[in-house]
């Protein structure tokens, strides 16, 4: 039975092999609809999809706006800064407000870990977590490891490292969730404050050598550093962060083989990674970006497909 | 549960050589032509007679083509088991082509419907026929009529017709199945 083991998608760590698999076999799908003169498939025409965003995004708001606009489900935006969150509404308030206009299915990045998991606890919907806090971001870690599927043939038994702020990357968590489900063997890379004092128990190695990271490693998944999230210094500065873990195109020629480089977004560019590195051939941002729709819409299609009227 | 053969071997290679020549009368050269089998079942039929024209008739160049629908279905969450989609290969423009679309069994007419749409996606044809081995003529939900057809059936709704490509089967025949 081809079908989600799960009714929302809340976290990678509810996920099972299976379930990646699914979703990858119909992103596949969707990747030939969006490379189509027209892009357009009239599944979910029947579906309502309401996007509510908490926090911040850029990419992955379009991203997600976009999938489901070529699913041809009807789309409704909410951001906070513009809502009556500020004037003290609650959570399952808004969201119950928003269902009662016929929603079928939420997709929410909120600041608070557990956000989705709560929601879908109290409203009555689909839910589809875009980033809940320091904890989850699973279309993030399924569309990372299409890309790296897509670019090496296999995600099982390959090398990759994590490098940057671990400790409050929510990209960073999914993705180990996401590789090791499929068989991968995965290193962090950072300044030592940066990374979560338990983090081995997850069966991850430790790595805080950037050029030892790379030298072993088949892929660099590169973080941002989110200094928004920082309360504290973490490192003594900028320049120091670029110095000991800053990825350029001298360090990438020197391993004496081509690794394949990630990032979520958004860049900044001169910290984390040199521009010439994030333009190289080595590079798969942009790729990032593509199945970043095609990996959405295959999520939204397959869990609309468990809703009955 | 019985089963009967309605065609075997040696008439359906009769009724494809009799298809293929039916297209070569109504397309020619086939160079405004192209072909469109309907996933999954309709792509055995296509390169079929895919075959039959380029090896027997001696027709080059032949734009065959195989289209998915799933995504274009009115039965998506309707249904008890999931749609489970299969792969599009058509790498070619359809804009002002001459559309013939492919499948082993008309029914209710409702994923021809859904190629009908779905084609759309790669241009606007000039005109589009429809193909089918077997016609069930008394099934019919939408009002869709094929073009082309190997074998009329009147067969009851009960009734299954089953279609087997020695490509996975190890012979063709086709069967009618009254559970």
């Amino acid at each position: 039975m081809k079908q989600l083991s799960v009714e929302h998608l809340l976290g990678i760590k509810y996920l099972n092999k299976n379930d990646i698999d699914l979703i990858f076999d119909t992103a596949n799908h969707f990747k030939e609809v969006i490379n189509r003169p027209i892009k357009k498939v009239p599944s979910l025409r029947d579906i309502t999809i309401a996007n509510l965003f908490f926090e911040n995004s850029t990419r992955t708001k379009l991203s997600f706006e976009l999938a489901e606009k070529r699913l041809s489900a009807d789309v409704i935006n909410f951001s906070a800064n513009q809502s009556s969150v500020k004037k003290g509404e609650s959570l399952i308030d808004t969201v119950n407000n928003i269902l009662a206009m016929k929603v079928d299915i939420v997709v929410m990045r909120h600041p608070n870990v557990g956000a989705g998991v709560f929601l879908s606890k109290h409203v009555n919907a689909k839910i589809i977590n875009a980033g809940d806090g320091t904890h989850e971001h699973p279309t993030q870690a399924l569309l990372d490891s299409y890309s790296i599927k897509e670019k090496l043939g296999s995600v099982k038994g390959k090398k990759i490292v994590i490098v940057g702020d671990i400790l409050h990357s929510r990209v960073a968590l999914s993705n180990i969730f996401a590789l090791k489900l499929q068989g991968a063997e995965i290193k962090v890379c950072g300044p030592t404050t940066l990374i979560p004092k338990y983090i081995e128990s997850l069966g991850v190695g430790v790595e805080t050598n950037i050029k030892k990271a790379l030298e072993w490693c088949d892929v660099a998944n590169v973080l941002r550093v989110q200094h928004e999230r920082m309360d504290i210094n973490y490192f003594p500065s900028s320049r120091e962060y670029t110095q000991l873990f800053g990825i350029n195109k001298q360090i990438l020629d020197n391993l004496g083989k081509k690794i394949t480089i990630m990032h979520p977004g958004p860049i900044n560019r001169g910290v984390e990674i040199t521009s010439d590195v994030a333009d190289s051939d080595q590079s798969i941002i942009l790729n990032q970006v593509e199945n970043g729709v095609a990996v959405r819409m295959a999520v939204i299609y397959l869990l609309a497909q468990q809703i009955k009227r | 549960m019985s089963k009967k053969v309605l065609l075997n071997s040696k008439e359906i290679e009769i009724i494809l050589h009799r298809l293929a020549c039916q297209l070569i009368e109504n397309h020619n050269d086939f160079s405004e032509t192209v072909l469109i089998g309907l996933q999954p079942r309709g792509s055995f039929l296509a390169n079929r007679l895919g075959n039959i024209l380029t090896n027997d008739y001696q027709i080059k160049n032949i734009n065959l083509g195989l289209l998915d629908i799933t995504f274009y279905r009115d039965d998506f969450r309707r249904r008890e088991e999931p749609l489970e989609a299969t792969n599009t290969q058509i790498d070619f423009l359809i804009e002002n082509k001459n559309v013939v679309l492919i499948d082993d069994v008309l029914f209710s007419g409702r994923s021809v419907r859904a190629a009908l749409t779905a084609i759309q996606s790669y241009g606007r044809p000039l005109n589009v026929e429809l193909l089918v081995l077997i016609d069930r003529r008394f099934s019919r939900h939408l009002p869709i009529q094929p073009t082309y057809k190997g074998r009329q059936v009147d067969a009851i709704n009960e009734e299954k017709v089953i279609v087997h490509w020695k490509e996975i089967h190890s012979k063709d025949a086709i069967y009618i199945d009254n559970k």
